[in-house]
């Protein structure tokens, strides 16, 4: 069974290359476009890995965190914050309120890609 | 038994009596035994404020309007129970600067000024007059009340008496001599009457005694107890009106006749004489604080008893309730009880007369006859041995003087008037003196000038306001001055000034005269300067109670102590000045035979001795003339307060560094704060630019990451891939450029290309750029720019900037399946000079919520619906427009009613060159 991921970002074009490369890596991808659809998503089905965009409209990426964290049945969800940003503060925040690694936008498809296939590899 | 001759002889005894008290008062007081040095004895002196007005017209006003005649004793109780210490600094200023009168303290708070002592004094005798008539017609009413016994004639009913016939010229003439005899048989470096007062303090006995056993009777004999009086009186429908309300006043009523009454107790000539002049003791004012008001209390237990019980007893008859605390025990053929009451009467209206007409006579003597006399030159008066004589003469003759033009007052316009209605307008004159004095003692600032004119104008609306239409009652005036106004005009109505109708006629008069006595006294004392005296002086009086005895040493000593002494001997008598001098002498160790010049402070010493005797205006003129032109030297007084003015100066430069310096130091803090928030402001600017930036920069990369990595991608997918490179580019583009072009306005540095336009050629050239977006979306476009809209001065480029990015919003947000837009332009004249031009493009969208609207015009606010998609473009464009826009001084802004579409509009004033020079 291919490993699941749930893709949460605003900006479409980030999600279309994403999803695109993740697809043909053999993940099975969901996305969500903000943050209230992602909590909804997790809840329906949580994946092994949440790649969380940080700065969303509404309920941000922190906050997705926290609220994922916070329910021990998701203690196994995995999240891979997307930090616009860059600076070493919303790094802190996102490790400190229990993401498991984090990605600062811009970046490259290679980097995340390669990140994705540490944390998760595809079955083989 | 009451037959005339008893009735005379018991008053002539009386009278004999309080003369006898009055001398052996002065007798102990000669012997160093003073009667009078207790606050007992001044507290009952200070009861002179009950005259027959209360004794007998309480009663009247009482029955008339049940019981708003306490407010005449409640002012009193205030001021001497709340305003404790303004009483005892007017009594420290007035012992350190030996007052006589309160045409004396005025003059001498503002400079020593003769001019204004004499306005005093002519206010004080020509308000005071109607109230020492008052006391006449009081006198000869009750006289003739009484002679008709058993008969109860009341005095209305009596006809106008021949002027020989007329007890009250006997009356007036008898309290003259009396006056005379107790005020004025010798002059006083202090202007201390012990006798006078003692006699003062046994009549305050005696009338207070009267009135209660009046009460006494009244209650408990003509009636069982209090309880019994008020309830049959509660019976009547009349009198329980009486009783539990105060019909006839309002609340402002109230208020005025306390506020009269208040200023009455101190600024009543005779007021002023028992409280101030005659006080022997500062200290006594702190008994009399709660003695004084106890007796207040004390005469007006009774009050409304009698006037109730008056009221049932001559029930349907013509009864004048003056009378009734006469008529009640006549009535009841209480003989004795009534001759008392008479007595006591007359001991209310006595005592009042004598104080008030000692204390103008002294006024008239030495603010206004003396400072005449010493000016005029030919008298010699100067050279004249004892003048003490003349003194004593010309206060006699005003007394005289005072008592005849009272009864001439009561001649004419007496009989029209209540008892106490005469008494008001004699306070209401009183009450003007008050800014002059209160701010005098608290006012530094307050000046001469101020204080002169202050005084003038209220006394002339007092005159205009009170005074006439006392005339015009008694048929002296024509009746249409009050109802027409003087000449037809409406406007001067003495009792309706300027249109304020609805006030009683005395409220009226103080709301006037307070208003222009107070208003001018401030203002004038505001914008003139004082001279050097003034200053002296009115630091003197505010900080007495720092200068305890410092005293002003600006005398130099270049008088003799012969001459100082010949000119003492002269106005208070050879035995006293010698002891006077004696006295000084011997507290500081001095040797006067051997002194030739007298320093300063006996030449100080010696004019407030003289100041006692006649004045401190007057005894200063008296010592500089002694003391060869000399003396005060104006240079040297100038010399010393320039000095002091210098310090002054400099404290007040270093208050105003030091407040400088707060005020800088509260605005760098300002500035401090704003420099932080603008700080912040250009972080989060720059993490939303870096932000918007990385966004569409993550994408281009990305996507070509894949194009690279993937060179077998399925070519429709990669075409999709592409044009999303392209596009992406083209907003990174786009972006970047708007960043630049909004930092460059803002910054002002662009470039305006200011020509004349034609706003439909420029509209034409956005709607070329924007027709292909209309024509893809298949929207509808209506254009109305009519013809003739007057040309505008403005950068063409950026105005079509505007409207092509107002259009292309609108092509973004309007309806999709029915979209629809409008562009309409006119012009908005009135507001901005040479008109402005409005220019609206309409949507049929979803609208923009009213909390958004202002901050649509931000950076980098985008209002969407973000929970699909997000909007396209920068989040920049409005807010370059809003930079354009009101770059010279246009605005922007839009109108929406949501789910029905938006208007955006701007207005750009038709000539931005003129509105901008106009900023």
């Amino acid at each position: 069974m291919a490993r699941s991921v749930l893709l949460v970002d605003d900006e479409p074009n980030i999600v279309l290359s994403l999803e695109f490369l993740m697809r043909q890596a053999g993940y099975a991808v969901r996305v969500a476009r903000d943050g209230d659809a992602a909590l909804k998503a997790i809840e329906e089905e949580p994946p092994e890995l949440v790649l969380l965009d940080v700065m969303m409209p509404k309920r941000d990426g922190f906050d997705v965190c926290q609220t994922v964290r916070a329910n021990p049945a998701w203690k196994d969800v995995r999240i891979v914050l997307l930090t616009a940003k860059g600076r070493d503060i919303e790094r802190e925040k996102g490790m400190a309120l229990g993401a498991d690694d984090y990605i600062t936008k811009p970046f490259s498809t290679r980097e995340v890609m390669q990140k994705l296939r540490q944390m998760l590899p595809p079955e083989s | 038994m009451l037959i005339p001759s008893i009735i005379l002889a018991a008053a002539f005894l009386y009278l004999c009596l309080l003369f006898a008290i009055a001398y052996w008062g002065d007798k102990r007081a000669d012997a160093g035994r003073s009667l009078v040095a207790n606050p007992y004895i001044y507290a009952l002196s200070i009861a002179v404020y009950c005259t027959a007005w209360t004794f007998y017209g309480s009663v009247g006003r009482a029955a008339a309007s049940g019981i708003d005649f306490l407010t005449i004793y409640l002012g009193p109780t205030l001021v001497f129970v709340l305003c404790w210490a303004v009483l005892r600094k007017i009594l420290r200023i007035s012992k350190a600067n030996r007052i006589t009168s309160i045409a004396d303290f005025i003059s001498a708070r503002y400079g020593k000024t003769q001019v204004l002592g004499g306005l005093v004094t002519v206010i004080a005798v020509v308000g005071i007059v109607p109230y020492i008539s008052l006391q006449l017609k009081a006198v000869s009413a009750s006289f003739n009340v009484l002679i008709h016994y058993p008969q109860i004639v009341m005095p209305s009913a009596v006809s106008t008496v021949p002027l020989l016939q007329d007890t009250a010229l006997y009356v007036a003439l008898v309290l003259a001599i009396f006056s005379i005899l107790f005020g004025t048989r010798h002059i006083d470096a202090s202007e201390h009457h012990e006798g006078m007062v003692a006699a003062i303090a046994f009549e305050s006995v005696v009338k207070l005694v009267a009135f209660l056993t009046v009460g006494v009777f009244v209650t408990f004999g003509l009636y069982g107890g209090f309880g019994d009086l008020f309830d049959k009186a509660m019976e009547s429908a009349d009198f329980a009106r009486l009783l539990t309300a105060t019909p006839s006043s309002t609340f402002g009523n109230w208020m005025t006749l306390m506020a009269l009454s208040m200023a009455a107790i101190i600024c009543l000539p005779r007021q002023w004489h028992v409280i101030v002049v005659e006080n022997v003791d500062e200290k006594h004012i702190d008994k009399a604080a709660w003695l004084f008001p106890l007796y207040l209390l004390l005469i007006n237990i009774f009050v409304l008893p009698i006037a109730v019980a008056g009221l049932m007893e001559f029930r349907g008859q013509q009864a004048d309730a003056d009378t009734f605390v006469l008529a009640l025990p006549m009535l009841a053929r209480q003989e004795g009880v009534a001759l008392f009451a008479f007595i006591g009467g007359l001991s209310a209206a006595t005592g009042m007369v004598i104080v008030e007409t000692v204390a103008l006579s002294t006024m008239l003597c030495n603010d206004l006859v003396m400072p005449v006399l010493l000016r005029l030159k030919w008298l010699r008066l100067t050279e004249r041995k004892d003048l003490g004589r003349l003194l004593l003469g010309i206060r006699r003759g005003g007394i005289v003087f005072v008592v005849l033009l009272s009864y001439l007052y009561f001649r004419l316009i007496g009989e029209s008037y209540a008892l106490v209605t005469i008494g008001l307008v004699s306070f209401a004159a009183a009450a003007q003196f008050a800014p002059a004095i209160i701010g005098g003692i608290f006012w530094k600032t307050a000046n001469r000038w101020g204080a002169f004119i202050g005084l003038g104008l209220g006394f002339l609306l007092w005159f205009y306001t009170l005074l006439l239409p006392s005339f015009v009652r008694s048929g002296w005036l024509d009746e249409t001055l009050l109802t027409a106004g003087p000449w037809g005009l409406a406007l001067l109505r003495p009792q309706a000034l300027f249109g304020l109708a609805g006030l009683d006629p005395l409220s009226h008069a103080l709301f006037w005269t307070m208003l222009v006595n107070i208003g001018a006294y401030v203002a004038v004392s505001l914008v003139t300067r004082q001279s050097a005296i003034e200053r002296i002086q009115a630091a003197s009086f505010v900080d007495v109670y720092r200068r305890a005895e410092a005293g002003q040493r600006f005398w130099r000593g270049t008088a003799t102590v012969a001459d100082l002494e010949s000119l003492l001997v002269r106005f208070i008598g050879a035995a006293r000045a010698s002891q006077e001098l004696a006295e000084y002498a011997a507290r500081r160790n001095l040797n006067l035979g051997k002194m030739r010049e007298a320093d300063a402070e006996l030449v100080q010493h010696a004019e407030r001795l003289l100041a006692g005797a006649i004045g401190t205006a007057s005894a200063r003129v008296m010592v500089a003339s002694v003391a060869k032109g000399e003396t005060v030297s104006l240079d040297e007084v100038m010399a010393i307060l320039d000095e002091a003015s210098q310090i002054i100066e400099y404290s007040r430069r270093l208050e105003q560094k030091s407040q400088e310096l707060e005020v800088a130091s509260s605005e760098l803090r300002a500035a401090n704060v704003r420099l932080k928030e603008l700080d912040r402001m250009k972080d989060d600017f720059i993490s939303t630019v870096s932000h918007e930036l990385r966004t569409p920069l993550t994408s281009i990369r990305s996507f070509s990451e894949i194009l690279h990595d993937n060179p077998n991608i399925d070519p429709a997918q990669r075409s999709q891939f592409l044009g999303i490179i392209v596009k992406e580019s083209e907003r990174l583009t786009r972006l970047i450029n708007q960043i630049l072009d909004l930092a460059k306005m803002e910054a002002g540095r662009m470039d305006w290309q200011i020509e004349r336009l034609e706003l439909k050629e420029v509209v034409d050239d956005a709607l070329a750029v924007t027709r292909g977006l209309f024509a893809e979306r298949d929207i509808r476009l209506e254009v109305d720019i009519p013809a003739g809209l007057p040309k505008i001065e403005y950068d063409r480029d950026r105005l079509i900037q505007v409207i092509v990015n107002l259009l292309s919003n609108a092509v973004k947000f309007c309806d999709p399946v029915h979209g629809r837009v409008a562009i309409d332009a006119a012009v908005e004249g009135p507001g901005l000079e040479g008109g402005a031009v409005r220019v609206s493009v309409h949507d049929n969208g979803a609208g923009v919520a009213l909390a958004d609207r202002a901050r649509l015009f931000e950076r980098f606010q985008q209002i969407g619906n973000t929970m699909t998609d997000k909007p396209q473009g920068t989040g920049l464009g409005l807010a370059i427009c809003r930079q354009i826009v009101e770059r010279f001084g246009g605005r922007i802004w839009v109108d929406s009613e949501p789910g029905r579409g938006a208007v955006f509009s701007f207005l750009i004033p038709s000539s931005p060159a003129k509105a901008q020079a106009a900023q």
